[in-house]
């Protein structure tokens, strides 16, 4: 088994009176893509929040390489390789899709001209060079999301978290982007996705992990997951139950 | 920059080197000199509040900041204004230093408050430091000892082309942080500070570059007004009034634009100078007036500024709301 890339111990997070995550953990390993499942408010962007820095957890751990990066502000974990998107998109509009890039692409490489380059690359790898030098407020929603997957990709991690990318999107535009993650894991960086969309995430996912309520209460292969009892009644419903043994 | 960009900016600069040269009249001349100071303070504020989109309504106290310094150095020590300018750059730099590492913690409306804030503390204080010349204020004394003496009493020619350099050397500041990294984080911050945040930009570090460079540039304006006036107080040089006329003059242009202080300083300077005319000595206030009215119409019609009205027919506006090209498209 390959080592761990990031590993989640008893992550509790509080609001208040509010508990939005309890005692959850799971891994990771490098260039594996784990699905983040659960109804809505069942604590997913929360998690997202705190492995991304943008909430010091109540108590518990996360560990990237060995390292705790819990607690840390975001930019720190940006710089350590943990890069994330939004659930609603949060792209630069005052900029083109390439300047979009560019901010990222300069967390590497501090020279404007080479930050232009490895934006440009990413642009590619992700097929919006044809865009990249429109304002990118004039792109559709789905390539808004693309757009930010593409910058997330520009500061080089080794950690992806993809919050609700293909919410909204149609069947095709899903189909197209299971297989842009695909090529991400593929080029060795780690995901952690989270989906409602089913036919995104099932086919892609080595591993899923279901959280209701703030706890996690399945963690498996997506086939073995899908025909656990307590996630169906907890939200998957009948339609999803694999075919039995 | 574009081609037809570069034209306009030749064009703009062999203007105004010709300009005193061709309108002799002092009252012209003196009109040209407060476009070029307003400009170049309009700058100075729009690399903080139009950039990084931090409004700061305060800034009149890095203006004074520099005003003061270089005066205290020339009267007291009798160190050259030129000196002290550089000076009164650092000092302001400093002063910015501690403003922002409170101010920052607060976002939109709350820092624009707390700024005002600011600006008042400081005038109050120096109101109230006899050391620093209380409500009465410095004159400087009136007598020409070259160019290191920065006093020049037998024509305004010099004060124009000291203040024509000095919003060059702005502009060309702003210019080498607008293409920058720090200028690309900058406008992120502005846009999205989560995203920015996301992708490693650190929000306290960069705003707080921002503000040190647009507090020095401040200060230099700063101490042009001391030698041109030749006497300083905090009425004249710390007022929130003054503060809003900075940001006053980057907004009305087009804000995070290079060009928008310029042309919002010319049309604000030109406002100013024609309701003086027409209200004479009693219109003390009037300039209020204008203000109050100006920051309505332009945040109900035109919230781009002036740029913007260019900007939107050859395409969407860059500074435009991020609605307008959204509703052309449906």
């Amino acid at each position: 088994m390959s080592p761990l890339l990031l590993e989640v111990r008893g992550l509790t997070k509080r609001f208040g009176g509010l508990t939005a995550n309890e005692d959850v953990s799971f891994s990771l390993s490098a260039g594996e893509i784990v699905g983040l499942l659960g109804p809505n408010g069942a604590g997913k962007t929360t998690v997202f929040n705190s492995l991304a820095g943008f909430f010091a957890p109540t108590s518990g751990d996360i560990l990237l390489e060995g390292r705790s990066i819990a607690g840390l502000p975001p930019e720190r974990v940006a710089a350590l390789g943990v890069a994330r998107t939004f659930q609603i998109v949060r792209i630069f509009k005052s900029m083109t899709v390439r300047e979009n890039v560019m901010v990222a692409a300069l967390l590497r490489h501090r020279a404007v001209p080479v930050a232009r380059r490895k934006a440009d690359e990413a642009l590619a790898f992700t097929g919006l060079s044809g865009r990249a030098g429109d304002p990118a407020g004039q792109l559709t929603v789905a390539e808004q999301k693309r757009l930010e997957v593409t910058r997330a990709l520009a500061i080089e991690p080794r950690l992806l978290l993809l919050d609700e990318v293909m919410a909204g999107l149609t069947s095709s535009e899903v189909h197209e982007a299971v297989e842009m993650v695909k090529r991400i894991r593929d080029r060795g960086i780690a995901c952690v996705v989270v989906e409602h969309v089913m036919e995104g995430i099932m086919p892609i996912a080595d591993r899923v992990v279901v959280l209701e309520r703030g706890r996690v209460i399945a963690d498996g292969p997506p086939a073995a997951v899908a025909s656990d009892a307590a996630v169906i009644a907890a939200y998957l419903g009948e339609e999803y139950r694999a075919p039995g043994p | 920059m574009s081609r037809r960009a570069k034209l306009v900016w030749l064009a703009a600069a062999l203007v105004a080197l010709l300009f005193p040269l061709v309108a002799a009249r002092p009252t012209w001349q003196n009109t040209a000199i407060l476009m070029l100071m307003t400009a170049q303070m309009g700058v100075a504020w729009n690399i903080l509040g139009g950039y990084a989109g931090q409004v700061s309504l305060g800034h009149a106290a890095f203006f004074g900041a520099g005003a003061y310094v270089s005066t205290l150095l020339s009267i007291k020590l009798g160190l050259s204004p030129w000196l002290g300018m550089v000076a009164g750059a650092g000092v302001s730099a400093g002063l910015s230093l501690l403003v922002g590492w409170p101010c920052f913690r607060l976002k939109g409306h709350y820092f624009a408050m707390a700024t005002i804030a600011v600006g008042e503390i400081v005038q109050a204080v120096v109101n109230g430091w006899e050391f620093l010349g209380g409500a009465v204020g410095f004159y400087l004394p009136l007598q020409e000892k070259g160019f290191w003496g920065f006093v020049f009493n037998r024509s305004k020619l010099p004060y124009y082309y000291i203040a024509l350099g000095l919003l060059a050397f702005s502009l060309l500041v702003n210019w080498a942080v607008a293409r920058s990294r720090t200028g690309y984080y900058l406008r992120a911050i502005k846009d999205e500070p989560d995203a920015a945040r996301s992708l490693g930009v650190s929000l306290t570090r960069y705003k707080q570059t921002a503000m040190v460079i647009s507090s020095a540039l401040a200060a230099m304006g700063g101490t042009l007004y001391a030698q041109k006036e030749l006497f300083i107080d905090p009425g004249s040089t710390l007022s929130t009034s003054l503060s809003i006329k900075m940001a006053l003059a980057a907004i009305m242009g087009g804000v995070g634009t290079l060009a928008g202080p310029v042309v919002g300083a010319v049309v604000l300077t030109a406002i100013e100078e024609a309701s003086r005319v027409a209200f004479g000595g009693t219109g003390r206030g009037t300039d209020l007036v204008v203000y109050g009215g100006l920051i309505v119409v332009i945040a109900v019609f035109q919230p781009a500024g002036i740029l913007g009205l260019f900007a939107s027919r050859r395409g969407p506006a860059r500074a435009a709301p991020a609605e307008a090209p959204a509703k052309e498209a449906a």
